[in-house]
């Protein structure tokens, strides 16, 4: 399987008795090519040619940075609630049987199928101060649409599968065995549970998160209903992306868009390094 | 069962075996939780997701209803609302079947061969996953745009892409680009090269090959990834809604015509269209459900996305 092993000389591809490597492999990286590369690397292009000044210019207004930094906080505290619940959630999943667990398990991957459109609306009819719950928390003084908080009960809508989706299948085949020896040597349950159990599942709730986190950062079909927009208080930056579009200011729009891709890329080295770690701790020896 | 066993053995038996088993009022094992943390587990987990996800899924339908059959009737019925759901059709039914080939194509150079950069071209393929929607969107404008470099000879050549239907489908393919890729790599690289090796030195045809060996045994996980592909095809709001232009009639697709309806406080009528969407999310979760169950085997089983 390996490359260096098997040839004596640099070689690119191993030999194959299979056809169509040329066909496949060409094809898919035209496609690729044309409809992600060539457009990602438009932006990156566009925003290149702000210039240093003009770039930091855009996101030193404090409109952006108002954006960008609700997007990022919201997204953050969302990520959060969905490891703690999505924990919780996946441990009942795994470990417990009760009614309804099949029907339940299945309603998890809804926020994945259900268009963020839909859910946005939906959300806002719940928490609207005349829906059936923000009339609930209405009298208390709590308003949750309109606000950032409405912001981020959307996030964790949208977010709560990752966590769940990437715990449960590690939980599955975590070792039974592991937890019998901790309680065989003395360990209350407690114990074993945070000194066996979660750090194993660490790797699998930090991925979810970052996941999560991603998703949230960049989200804007179930935000725009029910945050309110209001600049400097409930903006997120995607929304200002298309308004900045709106205003056929083109430069501001794709300043905004290459940061927040920035973010992106940068989440997406962190979930790879976390992979990366998962791997050489469970293949020890 | 074993329960049963021991409840029938004779006394003397039974007394033999007592000592061993844990005190009857304990109902904890060593790896167990003590019932009141079980439910209360169980409880917090059921609470979380009927508050996070039933209840949306539930408010969709009851408001929808609120005004009747006859206005539900009305608002997916009107000539506005069939313009959206005849593009929404088109626009997935260009979209899907070309990720569809896609994700053949890369599969097969990626399950099927050892080469360099290999590694590489899966992650770029996830790439689209982790781009936040509006600038999936904002991208195309960026190239096709009348601002962009290729704005003018666009014009000149009277090719209309961004506010019309191919900006419409192209940013539908970018959103749903690694879904069925990401569903058949992990499972034909599980499945190896040994079938269409032996497919091969019997005499078969490449395409005969692919056609008899390789896609009957990808089929369930193809089907898999297509409905998943669909539904976000059909559903995508923030990417379309950058490129659309919103021509109400011309380029709204169904999640933007319940964003039209909506903000204009047509709330009955906006709450009917999305109760369509609602409704092809829980048939999709319905079909991916069935063929989990029954060809799990035959399923990548990534259940990320």
């Amino acid at each position: 399987m390996t490359l260096a092993a098997s040839a004596g000389r640099w070689r690119w591809k191993e030999p194959s008795v299979i056809p169509g490597f040329g066909l496949a492999l060409g094809f898919s990286l035209t496609y690729l090519g044309l409809i992600v590369l060539l457009p990602l690397a438009a932006l990156l292009l566009n925003a290149a040619s702000l210039g240093w000044s003009g770039f930091w210019d855009i996101m030193l207004e404090p409109r952006t940075l108002a954006a960008l930094r609700l997007s990022f906080l919201a997204a953050l505290f969302a990520a959060s609630v969905n490891a703690v619940f999505g924990l919780i959630i996946a441990w009942a999943f795994v470990r417990y049987d009760f009614p309804g667990r099949r029907l339940f398990d299945a309603l998890v991957d809804l926020p994945f199928a259900l268009p963020t459109a839909v859910a946005g609306i939906a959300l806002t009819a719940l928490y609207a101060p005349n829906g059936p719950i923000g009339g609930l928390l209405a009298p208390l003084g709590i308003k949750v649409a309109y606000t950032p908080l409405g912001i981020v009960i959307a996030l964790i809508f949208i977010g709560l599968p990752f966590v769940v989706r990437t715990v449960q299948p590690v939980l599955e085949d975590l070792d039974k065995e592991l937890e019998e020896a901790a309680a065989t040597l003395g360990a209350s349950r407690f114990r074993t549970l945070r000194s066996v159990i979660l750090p194993a599942l660490m790797p699998a709730i930090l991925t979810g998160f970052t996941l999560a986190l991603a998703r949230a950062v960049g989200e804007y079909g179930s935000v725009i209903f029910i945050a309110g927009n209001i600049p400097y208080v409930s903006e997120i930056a995607p929304l200002l992306i298309t308004i900045r579009l709106e205003e056929f200011n083109y430069a501001g729009a794709t300043a905004i868009g290459a940061a927040m891709l920035m973010i992106s890329f940068s989440l997406l080295l962190l979930i790879h390094l976390i992979q990366l770690w998962q791997r050489r701790r469970f293949t020890h020896g | 069962m074993a329960n049963a066993n021991l409840a029938s053995t004779p006394p003397l038996g039974e007394a033999a075996i007592a000592p061993l088993l844990p005190p009857a009022h304990s109902k904890t094992s060593a790896t167990g939780e003590k019932a009141a943390t079980r439910w209360t587990l169980i409880a917090i987990a059921i609470g979380f997701l009927a508050l996070f996800v039933l209840l949306p899924l539930g408010a969709v339908f009851a408001e929808a209803f609120r005004a009747g059959f006859g206005a539900y009737w009305e608002a997916v019925s009107e000539p506005d609302a069939v313009a959206a759901i005849k593009l929404t059709l088109l626009a997935a039914g260009i979209a899907v079947p070309a990720n569809l080939v896609f994700g053949i194509a890369a599969s097969w150079a990626i399950a099927k061969y050892e080469f360099r950069g290999k590694s590489l071209l899966n992650t770029l393929i996830d790439l689209p996953f982790s781009i936040s929607p509006v600038i999936s969107g904002l991208i195309y404008i960026l190239l096709f745009g009348a601002q962009s470099v290729l704005g003018p000879f666009l014009r000149e050549h009277g090719i209309e892409i961004v506010f019309a239907l191919p900006g419409i489908v192209l940013a539908t393919i970018f959103v749903t680009f690694p879904f069925i890729a990401r569903e058949l790599i992990p499972l034909m690289q599980e499945q190896g090269t040994a079938e269409e090796e032996a497919a091969l030195t019997l005499g078969a045809s490449g395409w005969r090959t692919f056609w008899h060996v390789t896609l009957p045994n990808i089929r369930w996980a193809l089907l898999y990834g297509v409905i998943l592909c669909n539904a976000r095809a059909m559903g995508e709001f923030g990417a379309v809604s950058v490129v659309s232009g919103h021509i109400r009639g011309e380029t709204n697709t169904m999640p933007l015509h319940v964003e039209i309806l909506y903000n204009e406080y047509n709330f009955a009528a906006a709450f009917a269209v999305a109760s369509l969407l609602a409704l092809l999310a829980l048939l999709t979760l319905i079909v991916k459900l069935v063929l989990e169950w029954l060809y799990a085997d035959q399923i990548a089983g990534t259940r990320r996305h």
